[in-house]
């Protein structure tokens, strides 16, 4: 039967299709928000101004388009709520990464002050030992920010010493090192808040540290996640575009998936008659 | 003696970072500290070492013209590129060798080695990630098969789940009433996700981390010994 060889290039065009006419036309798909997302966003809601907070940048580019989002999404809103943001990276890339999501936000929000609302210490390498490190002296891990300026010249950590001194601790992760190693030293250890935001296909890893000892105060899992906290905090972003792209791609997948069953049984049933 | 030495210095420090756990008092304390400080400087000079590493097997494949050797000579143009416009203008805003390249900044925007990550690094990245769609799309509609019970779970769970994950899915069941909330596919996919996957993701964590206390443990106390050079 032809259907059950089709060539795949078929299927790449539907793909390519299904994701190129949403991103050039928007659906306006209707967006609900989910319990884990809500807590992330009631996390930063409840967290009083002025307070420190810490946001770790694991990836790299090729998981910007669904981790990207999310980090603008949660830094916009720590900022509106007036508490201060500390960047790093425990991934080489992240640093630029990080300096991406300044440059975006100081066109929405000429107000920032690099130094005083908002840093990036930058890059370092060691994983969960430096984690573990900065559980001990933060300033011994990070004596410059990443452009090589002492973080003593700064205003916003002065206050911070230790881990211990972050209100919570959020990690954008696309693989190890990352959110993992953060709840095993910030939480585990030191008792910190710690919440996240991880690409789709790592979500379920991360799902057993949402339970009763809340290992995970909420977590953001892939582009759908990210667009609903681009809803919460009203702010239509890349997340809320590319979720009707992807929404028509998970389409056209469950379309081939039925075709080839039926294509399945079809020839099963033509060759037992 | 080459390899006795690297023991017993591994099961030292092995045992000084368990017994630290539980005595987080001095001299433990400090100790720990300062080793943590040994491994991130370490780790720094693993990042040069795999520089040099990719460098020699690269020079190797182009020597022998091994197979596919061409895209070697990519891979060390591409390298050494970036590596002469970091080190020549710097990065962001760190110079240079030989200063801040503010003319190449007026000419293309931004410094060479910002410009080339900017617009060819990170969508080459993105564009490689994204190719998974293509692929996934294709592998599914040919292993997605309902052949057997186990495969037609899988299938069905699979779909659900797919379905939970696009707003198309929270459009298809919006019309139900609240009492009928268990046959919404948003709740129908988060079941999914929160009991019988949750239930393997457990059983594998659990099992993934006696496996590493495991082999901890054969490290420590020398009756693993690949890392000496693969001799045991």
């Amino acid at each position: 039967m032809k259907i059950t060889t089709i060539d795949r290039r078929w299927i790449f065009l539907f793909i390519l299709i299904g994701v190129g006419l949403p991103l050039m036309l928007p659906l306006g798909f209707k967006l609900e928000v989910t319990p884990n997302v809500q807590t992330v966003y009631n996390l930063i809601e409840s967290t009083p101004e002025n307070k420190v907070v810490l946001l770790s940048f694991d990836y790299d580019p090729a998981s910007k388009p669904e981790l990207h989002p999310m980090a603008f999404g949660i830094i916009k809103h720590a900022i509106d709520r007036k508490q201060k943001v500390a960047c790093l990276a425990l991934w080489p890339m992240g640093s630029q990464m990080v300096d991406d999501v300044y440059q975006n936000l100081k066109k929405e929000m000429p107000d920032i002050e690099y130094g005083r609302n908002f840093i990036n210490l930058g890059y370092k390498a060691g994983g969960i030992v430096t984690i573990q490190a900065m559980g001990k002296n933060l300033k011994n891990v990070f004596p410059s920010d990443a452009n090589g300026t002492p973080i003593t010249n700064y205003s916003i950590l002065n206050s911070i010493h230790t881990l211990k001194d972050f209100a919570w601790i959020c990690s954008f992760s696309a693989g190890t090192p990352g959110l993992k190693e953060w709840i095993m030293v910030a939480k585990d250890k030191y008792n910190i808040p710690v919440t996240g935001g991880t690409t789709a296909v790592s979500t379920p890893g991360f799902l057993p540290y949402l339970n009763d000892q809340n290992q995970l105060t909420g977590l953001l899992g892939g582009l759908k996640n990210a667009a609903e906290y681009e809803f919460l905090i009203q702010r239509k972003g890349t997340a809320t575009a590319g979720m009707d792209a992807q929404s028509v791609a998970h389409i056209i997948i469950i379309a081939f998936i039925v075709l080839g069953n039926v294509a399945f049984f079809v020839s099963k049933k033509r060759k037992k008659d | 003696m080459n390899h006795i030495l690297p023991l017993i210095i591994t099961f030292l420090a092995g045992l000084l970072m368990i017994v630290s756990e539980f005595i987080p008092h001095k001299p433990f304390e400090r100790i720990v500290s300062e080793l943590e400080i040994w491994f991130m400087i370490i780790s720094g000079f693993a990042i040069i070492l795999g520089q040099l590493s990719l460098i020699k097997m690269n020079v190797l494949k182009i020597q022998y013209k091994s197979e596919n050797w061409k895209y070697c000579v990519v891979t060390l143009i591409s390298f050494f590129i970036m590596l002469i416009a970091g080190l020549l203008w710097g990065t962001q805003n760190q110079g240079g060798i030989i200063g801040s390249g503010e003319s190449l900044i007026q000419s293309i925007g931004s410094k060479p080695f910002d410009y080339i990550f900017d617009n060819i690094y990170q969508h080459l990245m993105a564009s490689m990630f994204s190719l998974l769609a293509f692929f996934i799309a294709s592998a599914a509609y040919r292993a997605f098969i309902a052949r057997t019970l186990e495969s037609s779970l899988l299938l069905i769970s699979a779909i659900f789940v797919m379905l939970g994950n696009t707003s198309i899915g929270t459009s298809l069941t919006s019309f139900l009433p609240e009492n009928l909330n268990f046959l919404h596919l948003p709740t129908i996919s988060a079941f999914i996700m929160d009991y019988p996957n949750l239930a393997g993701q457990r059983a594998i964590m659990i099992g993934a981390g006696l496996g590493i206390i495991g082999s901890s443990l054969r490290i420590i106390l020398g009756i693993e010994r690949s890392w000496l050079g693969g001799k045991k």
